[in-house]
């Protein structure tokens, strides 16, 4: 049976690793590729990495820290951040992405999805989509969370299912860096409205939050801080999660 | 006319880099191949795939492979089909009715039902049917929405569970098709790579 993913995902930005709390206020975290490998190595099952400034300083993806981590990689790599159309996603997968993630340009232009998928297939292509509450509800933020939509988190997911996206990687902004665990809600309404694998983001501090995210309905769970920091490694996450009964890669 | 020790046939898809790096990691240096001509040069071929069936189908006869490549496949010479590589082996594929697939499984691929997420994204465990093939038990790389059922007589299967189950890897002498990623796969992945290479 398909096993639940675990997810390093690296932000980078000049060729570093960063973190920020709520996408702000970011810090350095390390060198790419020396954690790519320490990740595979631990047993992460995919790794995402993020160029976090790429859309908000109108540049493409720093291409060369993609090839320097396929070289040693043996894992699938998603590679997001300034993909703003057929070319930049090109770019990336030639470089050695394995899938491309879109956010803020895919909203601006939805075709942009479809295009992808069609040239690569569904399972290349992830929409990423960054949610801030509203009430009881989650409007999609773009631009590295520098612009409010208004457009509800569940309406934009369903749209780019049927638009040819593969998988959903939904991070709740609310929740980013801040280490206060996944926001379940959001993951459940998501989750329960699309066919697509969901991948949870945002929040992970523990691998109880991991537990808790994926009986919400995710069947993957990405995490930055939580490994970066050293609170616990992917072997022993991947552990207590076996432990819990979930199916994973040990 | 230069050798080709490794072939890997640029079907204009995805994905190319990390089959290469692959190899390049096993210290094998692949050459991609364009032509009918070096894909039939090539010692041993790989038959990468990442995309939409009907494209890549449409892609191979445009290049003039198709042709080349079912006989290289007839004549039993090395071949590593991943993905949709090994979904273009079948007659046909659900998701591109009428389009004509390579024949050599008589298999029509179907798409995964609705009861689980599709596309399957993950590691799912893998289970051969002889103990002393290229495939080993273990955890493996998918990315597919579509699947085949069952592998000719001629071929030994490895299976897998998504919702059904679904042929994982055909394997006969030196041909290995897999619908997993072995390049994405880790090191039980770079294990398969170095059984096949050492089959050829």
């Amino acid at each position: 049976m398909l096993t639940c993913r675990v997810i390093p995902c690296l932000d980078t930005t000049d060729g570093r690793v960063v973190k920020g709390v709520r996408f702000q206020h970011l810090r350095d975290a390390g060198a790419p590729v020396e954690l790519a490998v320490r990740y595979e190595g631990e047993g992460a099952d995919e790794l995402v990495l993020l160029d976090v400034t790429a859309t908000t300083s109108s540049r493409g993806h720093a291409l060369d820290t993609v090839r320097a981590i396929r070289r040693v990689l043996a894992i699938p790599l998603t590679v997001g951040g300034g993909i703003r159309g057929v070319a930049d996603a090109v770019a990336v997968l030639e470089a050695g992405a394995d899938k491309v993630a879109v956010n803020t340009a895919a909203y601006r232009d939805p075709a942009l999805i479809t295009a992808l998928a069609e040239r690569f297939g569904a399972q290349c292509v992830t929409l990423s989509i960054d949610a801030a509450a509203a009430g009881d509800d989650w409007m999609v933020v773009v631009r590295a969370g520098t612009e409010n939509t208004l457009r509800s988190v569940v309406d934009w997911a369903r749209t780019g299912e049927a638009l040819g996206a593969g998988e959903i990687l939904l991070t709740s902004m609310d929740r980013d860096g801040t280490r206060s665990g996944y926001h379940l809600a959001l993951l459940q309404s998501v989750a329960s409205q699309v066919g697509l694998p969901v991948v949870a983001s945002g929040g992970a501090r523990t691998p109880q939050d991991m537990i808790a995210a994926i009986a919400a309905g995710a069947d993957a769970v990405l995490a930055a801080s939580m490994f970066h920091d050293g609170d616990t490694t992917i072997a022993e996450t991947k552990q207590a999660l076996r432990t819990a009964g979930v199916a994973v890669r040990l | 006319m230069t050798a080709i020790p490794l072939g890997v046939l640029d079907t204009g898809s995805a994905n190319l880099a990390s089959v290469l790096a692959a190899f390049c990691r096993m210290g094998v240096s692949p050459c991609l191949v364009r032509d009918a001509d070096a894909l039939r040069r090539a010692d041993r071929l790989v038959l990468p795939g990442v995309g939409a069936f009907g494209a890549v189908m449409a892609n191979l006869r445009t290049l003039g492979a198709a042709d080349a490549l079912t006989e290289r496949i007839t004549n039993g010479r090395p071949l590593l089909a991943i993905c949709l590589g090994f979904q273009v082996l079948g007659v046909a594929s659900a998701e591109a009715p009428g389009v004509a697939g390579l024949g050599i499984f008589s298999g029509v691929t179907q798409r995964y039902p609705a009861s689980v997420r599709v596309p399957q994204l993950g590691w799912n465990s893998v289970t051969p049917t002889r103990a002393d093939g290229v495939v080993q038990p273990g955890h493996a790389f998918f990315a597919n929405s579509y699947y085949l059922d069952a592998a000719d007589d001629a071929w030994s299967a490895s299976y897998a569970e998504h919702g059904v189950r679904f042929v994982a890897a055909a394997e006969r002498g030196s041909q290995l098709a897999c619908q997993f990623h072995p390049e994405l796969s880790g090191r039980w992945g770079a294990g398969l790579l170095q059984r096949w290479w050492a089959r050829c």
